[in-house]
């Protein structure tokens, strides 16, 4: 799926996703509450998201876990610096192992910054991040310069935020 | 920040629900029926790990490039005695969706998520000029892997 292809969404769609975005609400009916504020049936809000969630705007649904207070300290973000050439080949190499959680290729900003193949190892312990690296570099990422960035504080985490009303907000902003 | 402690079925509630949640007319309901156990106690459960701040969201995670908006890494070179400043005037931008403190000269990574793809390049315009700063700007190439999951 090219997640780059603008898909539609009507007024309904777009009142649907600002009721949902800060989270469900925490009852017997859900989706017929989420209607009661966006005036439509339950079974109307069920199949917009549902249709929202298999065009791709809607990439999840369920719990966003805080990895911090559960024990994920060791969150690193390792790069490597590829020759464009070779990155999907490095890609391939990187996310076999199961213990990657994100990775893509991003622009470089030479050059302070060369490195263009990103990705993100979330765990426990810093000592069984720092193997896990390791592993990827013997798998075939070795001959690449490369960098370990561990995360010090985190000051916020709270996802993509949708707004219905995009004009007013950027006048406002 | 102390670690939360939780049981066995909270555990589950948590590995199983990263992956997705039933859309349909019980499904808090169907929820309790893999765990054999009650709606009610599914629902406190969900409640009280969303107070002890174990969960951050219950909801939708939305892709915003699907819809037209767009998202970028990016990086800046904070003065050690300057960090706290910074980190105001960054994450007073309701763009800034995450923002980690990173061990490197670059020592703070943020994304940023626009409505529009030319909003990205105004409020980095905006953070340059409130901090006085160089914004490294690392906009997504391809995207191989995103699984971000955890088993607790």
């Amino acid at each position: 799926m090219n997640m780059h292809i603008k898909v539609t969404t009507d007024d309904k769609d777009r009142a649907l996703l600002a009721a949902i975005q800060d989270g469900l609400p925490l009852c017997e009916r859900p989706f017929a509450e989420i209607g009661k504020v966006t005036n439509m049936s339950e079974e109307q809000v069920i199949a917009r998201i549902e249709h929202m969630r298999q065009q791709g705007i809607i990439s999840r649904f369920g719990l966003v876990l805080q990895h911090r207070p559960l024990g994920y300290r060791a969150n690193a973000m390792v790069v490597w610096n590829v020759p464009d050439q070779e990155v999907d080949e490095a890609a391939k190499i990187i996310t076999a192992h199961d213990f990657v959680t994100l990775c893509y290729c991003r622009a470089r900003r030479a050059p302070v910054w060369q490195f263009n193949l990103y990705c993100m190892i979330h765990g426990q312990q810093r000592s069984i991040v720092e193997q896990q690296i390791e592993t990827i570099k013997s798998a075939g990422l070795a001959p690449y310069p490369s960098k370990t960035l561990f995360s010090l504080r985190r000051f916020k985490q709270t996802g993509a935020r949708f707004s219905t009303t995009p004009e007013n907000e950027r006048r406002l902003g | 920040m102390n670690d939360i402690t939780f049981d066995d079925l909270d555990r589950k509630i948590i590995n199983a629900l990263q992956g997705g949640f039933p859309v349909s007319d019980d499904p808090f309901g169907e929820v309790a029926s893999w765990f054999d156990t009650d709606r009610e106690n599914i629902i406190s459960r969900i409640k009280a790990l969303l107070d002890n701040g174990a969960l951050s969201r219950f909801g939708p995670l939305f892709n915003s490039e699907r819809m037209g908006g767009a998202v970028t890494l990016a990086a800046l070179k904070v003065p050690n005695d300057r960090f706290e400043e910074v980190t105001k005037l960054v994450n007073a931008h309701r763009e800034v969706a995450h923002n980690y403190a990173r061990t490197h000269e670059l020592n703070m990574w943020f994304v940023l998520a626009t409505e529009t793809p030319d909003q990205i390049a105004r409020v980095i315009e905006k953070i340059e000029a409130e901090t006085g700063l160089h914004v490294f700007n690392c906009p997504k190439e391809q995207e191989y892997f995103i699984g971000l999951r955890l088993e607790i």
